[in-house]
């Protein structure tokens, strides 16, 4: 059998995680081709319905990244989408889906080397995870 | 005028949807009025065979309440799918798979689990469940296959319009016979309530406060004057579509979302944990745990009337 290679969507902010992709890619940085990024203006634009819809979809993991605290281009967007994930986590958990599905993580644009490593790990994560299968009735 | 041709079904229901029915009060003769009934189990003695032996199309219109949780709701509604010419989907269950769907966080080995053999009322050391058939000396007894999950009708059969509410208002129930009698139905697909939030039509103060804790119904006396959600009480308002008349903030009370989603929302439970995730405001890591404890039950809460047709639908298996 082949080996597992998750899918893995990223919401990343325009400001801070999007620009340290970027930078991670100028600067050459290997990392897991497992990635599909999309991008937003703010980590707080990531409405919780996106990351269900992701997984819904054929997503086996969702990376949403965005500024560190202290630095959203929109002041608060960040400590909002810190709460969100929160208690989507509970609520996922509810529904039998691990928490290691979903990240959030804090990337500057400066962190291009940081951006590789988180997603190095959650593809690892994920593919210890296995795939989200997902059977429906209807 | 050639009276309407009108078929009621319960399918798994708590039979709310039925009296709401009767509810309508004297006006239920303008029902009849306008319409022969016929086929209503609460009320009427017909059996399925009667349906059966009805011509395709020969009903006018089904309103049909309930969710369907097993073999034999499955085969009433494509029965009665294929007798009728409209279908309404009647009520939240029928619509979103209501409060029975809330079955679909867990499964039917867990269900039967504890309603065989853990309930203190049982006394089953054999172990013995329902089986869809079991042989007897006289022959094969047949029962119903208990689904896994619940669905809605609008999962099983193709679906008209939808009748949202646990149960539907009176008003919502006149307004649509009103339109059946005088043939002004919406275009198919519609949703007969408002397009727009509960919070739109809400008579309550709004004035954009945060939040610090969570407080259930009972642990404080509201302010019948503001909103709910900004006094800390969870109400389903910004996630759940109007025309109920805000019957429960009327009487002080959360709303609860049995309408369902308002248009344009695809998963009601992940809209309401957002707009509660934004109005509640705390910054630091241990404040928003606390506020992920105090909100005990999200998918219970978030979810309470339409799990079924949530974009998860149910818990993984
Ligand atoms: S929608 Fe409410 S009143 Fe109607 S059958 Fe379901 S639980 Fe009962
Ligand atoms: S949250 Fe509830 S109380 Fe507040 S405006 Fe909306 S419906 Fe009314
Ligand atoms: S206020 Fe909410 S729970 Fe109450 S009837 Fe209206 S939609 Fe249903
Ligand atoms: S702009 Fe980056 S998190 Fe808000």
């Amino acid at each position: 059998m082949e080996e597992f290679e998750p899918k893995i969507i990223a919401f990343l902010c325009n400001w801070c995680s999007y620009a340290g992709a970027d930078l991670a890619g100028t600067s050459r940085i290997q990392y897991a081709p497992n990635v599909r990024v999309i991008r937003v203006m703010c980590s707080g634009r990531v409405d919780p319905t996106f990351v269900i819809k992701a997984l819904r979809a054929g997503a086996d993991g969702v990376l949403i990244g965005g500024c560190h605290f202290g630095d959203c281009h929109y002041i608060e967007g960040n400590y909002k989408t810190a709460r969100r994930v929160a208690l989507l986590k509970k609520l996922l958990g509810q529904l039998g889906i691990e928490e290691e599905r979903v990240w959030l993580e804090w990337i500057s644009a400066a962190e291009g080397s940081h951006f590789a490593q988180v997603i190095n790990d959650i593809t690892a994560k994920v593919k210890e995870l296995g795939p989200f299968a997902r059977q429906n009735n209807s | 005028m050639v009276k309407l041709k009108l078929a009621l079904y319960w399918a798994a229901t708590c039979g709310g949807c039925d009296v709401a029915v009767l509810d309508t009060n004297e006006k239920i003769l303008d029902i009849v009025n306008i319409a022969d009934i016929v086929f209503w189990p609460i009320a009427m003695d017909f059996k399925r065979h009667h349906v059966e032996a009805m011509e395709d199309k020969s009903i006018d219109v089904c309103l049909f309440n309930g969710a369907v949780r097993n073999s034999e709701l499955e085969d009433m509604a494509k029965l009665l799918r294929a007798k009728s010419k409209t279908m309404v989907a009647f009520g939240s269950c029928a619509c979103f798979g209501g409060i029975p769907s809330l079955a679909n966080l867990t499964n039917r080995s867990e269900i039967f689990e504890r309603a065989y053999v853990e309930a203190p009322s049982n006394v089953n050391p054999e172990r013995v469940f329902p089986k869809t058939k079991t042989a007897v000396s006289e022959g094969e007894l047949e029962l119903p296959e208990f689904y896994d999950t619940v669905l809605a009708l609008g999962q099983v059969v193709p679906v008209e319009y939808f009748v949202p509410g646990c149960p539907p208002p009176v008003d919502l129930i006149l307004k649509v016979v009103d339109a059946l009698a005088t043939n002004q139905l919406p275009p198919p697909g519609a949703t007969i309530a408002a397009e727009k939030t509960l919070c739109d039509e809400c008579p309550r103060k709004k004035e954009e406060k945060r939040i610090t804790k969570i407080y259930r119904p009972h642990e404080i006396i509201p302010d019948p004057e503001r909103c709910l959600l900004e006094q800390g009480i969870i109400c389903m308002g910004p996630a759940t579509r109007g025309g109920c008349g805000a019957r429960c903030i009327e009487a002080n009370m959360p709303c609860r979302g049995c309408f369902g989603p308002p248009a344009g929302v695809y998963d009601q439970g992940a809209k309401m944990l957002s707009a509660l995730a934004s109005i509640y405001d705390v910054k630091d890591e241990k404040e928003i745990a606390r506020m992920v404890e105090e909100i005990i039950d999200p998918a219970g809460t978030f979810y309470r009337f339409g799990m079924s047709t949530s974009l998860l639908q149910r818990k993984r298996m």
